[in-house]
């Protein structure tokens, strides 16, 4: 029973199992699917979870559960309070401590016998390729652009199985990326979408079951390919559509010009992921779009002086209802038809949650000739911590 | 030639929130012209300024990826199904 941080290279293989083990895989060892044989692989197997996240979740459980002899976990995050509408390794008194730390706890209660590594640390073009080689597979946990690709070229340049899972609200994908035949990252998606142009869930929001769904499938996955059974998702892009309960399959081809693994590589080393998604870029509009900004505190004394503000609203009404100060309902999509509600003449302070989507509609205003338009910097979730603490956050 | 293009989440927003629509089309470059009429927001998210399919949105007709069969110029047949695949990247938050 061994549960360290730094892993053991050089150990030999397993070739037996303990009493104790057998009574514990009893249900794993009754399947000629899997059997002692399987088991052992399984024991013998070391899988490396990129975020210990909503994915990160089932993934870590249901690995440790099966018996994977080694599980690395990479993250760099704290547990937060907004985690455990999904994140549920984590507990309510995990609040506050890295997620490495508290899953491996989880973990290691399922399953004192595997070996659990824990990596606090960002995966960049710096340590991954280090990260990944004591592996076998990889698994694609995270929430970020950049990440992926990296994620992706390393297990190429490695030539390790990369187990990949995402997911936006209600919908999710599955695939496996990095085998001998099969496509990377880069085939289905030769670049990535401009900054801001696709939400994160803090944005656009999660059904806190979804990714304990795809998880569990990326799970599935893993567990095959170490017991070579079953048909993988190699070349096959599961989609998920929870609210439809539909599952649907689209083929994924291995583009023979790949530049990462096609006939004739360009990409030999990891890159800046960061600059070729834009991150650090221009870009607009996104996180970066620079607008005249007012901060909750300067808000407030002018309301109090009595200055003639029109507050604009750019959320959503289902966010309305949570909380609002009392602006102008008009969401940042319905903007571009609505635009004759606003009068130009009067001074427009815009507001969304944090300060995203309403710096993109000041920007929109701005190039729509309005020149009396603020943003508040940081939203009402600023406003909340700034002026008025009654106001909850969401 | 009534074919039904799927529409992803992250677009629905700028598609009056449907999931799907139903044009009339020989080709899916076609398809996809009648889905950009009716929703001009669209067009910036799918196309680029010169007129081409941004490389983060893949298409698909049935399950094949277009990029295999003839592109935009793919022929259609009644009861297709034209999948819009865009990158989606949450996970861990």
């Amino acid at each position: 029973m061994a549960t360290t941080t730094q892993p053991q290279t050089g150990a030999k293989p397993a070739t037996s199992l303990s009493n104790e083990e057998i009574l514990r895989y009893s249900r794993h060892l009754i399947m000629p699917e899997v059997g002692m044989e399987g088991q052992l692989k399984l024991k013998n197997a070391k899988v490396l979870l990129i975020g210990t996240g909503g994915l990160g979740a089932p993934l870590g459980l249901y690995l440790a559960a099966a018996g994977v002899g080694r599980l690395g976990l990479v993250d760099f995050d704290v547990v937060d309070f907004t985690n455990l509408q999904r994140q549920v390794t984590f507990g309510s008194d995990d609040v506050g401590k890295p997620k490495t730390e508290a899953a491996r706890a989880r973990l290691a209660n399922l399953n004192p016998d595997i070996q659990i590594d824990t990596f606090e640390t960002k995966l960049t073009s710096d340590n991954a390729l280090e990260l990944f080689k004591d592996f076998d597979v990889i698994v694609d946990g995270t929430d970020n652009f950049p990440t992926r690709y990296l994620v992706n070229d390393a297990c190429i340049l490695l030539g390790k199985p990369n187990v990949y899972g995402s997911i936006f609200r209600f919908e999710g994908q599955a695939t496996v990326f990095g085998m001998p035949d099969g496509p990377c990252y880069r085939c289905l998606y030769p670049e990535p979408p401009p900054p801001g142009l696709v939400p994160s869930c803090a944005e656009g929001g999660v059904l806190g079951v979804l990714p304990g769904i795809v998880g569990s499938i990326q799970a599935m996955e893993t567990i095959k390919l170490i017991l070579g059974r079953g048909e993988n998702l190699v070349g096959r892009l599961l989609l998920f559509d929870a609210l439809a309960m539909k599952f649907r399959e689209l083929k994924l081809r291995k583009n023979p010009n790949c530049p990462m693994c096609g006939e004739h590589r360009t990409i030999n080393k990891l890159i800046d992921y960061y600059e070729f998604c834009g991150v650090r870029g221009e870009e607009a509009p996104g996180p970066d779009v620079q607008v005249p900004e007012i901060t909750p505190r300067e808000l407030k004394s002018r309301l109090d002086r009595g200055d003639d503000l029109f507050i604009l609203d750019v959320r959503e009404p289902h966010e309305f209802q949570i909380c609002n100060l009392n602006g102008h309902l008009i969401p940042l999509g319905e903007l571009p038809r609505r635009v004759h509600e606003l009068d130009s003449s009067r001074e427009i302070v815009a507001h969304c949650r944090s300060g995203k989507r309403s710096a993109e509609a000041v920007d929109f205003l701005r190039k729509a000739g309005f020149r009396k338009i603020l943003n508040l910097k940081g939203g009402i979730l600023a406003w909340s911590d700034e002026v008025d603490p009654r106001v909850p956050k969401y | 030639m009534s074919v039904k293009v799927m529409i992803p989440t992250p677009l629905r927003v700028y598609a009056g929130k449907r999931d799907s629509a139903e044009f009339s089309a020989a080709t899916v470059g076609e398809a996809l012209g009648g889905l950009t009429s009716q929703f001009a927001e669209l067009r910036k998210h799918l196309y680029t300024e010169d007129g081409k399919l941004r490389a983060f949105v893949n298409v698909y007709l049935n399950d094949e990826d277009i990029r295999y069969l003839a592109k935009e110029n793919t022929p259609t047949k009644d009861g297709d199904t034209i999948s819009i695949i865009p990158s989606i990247a949450g996970g861990a938050l």
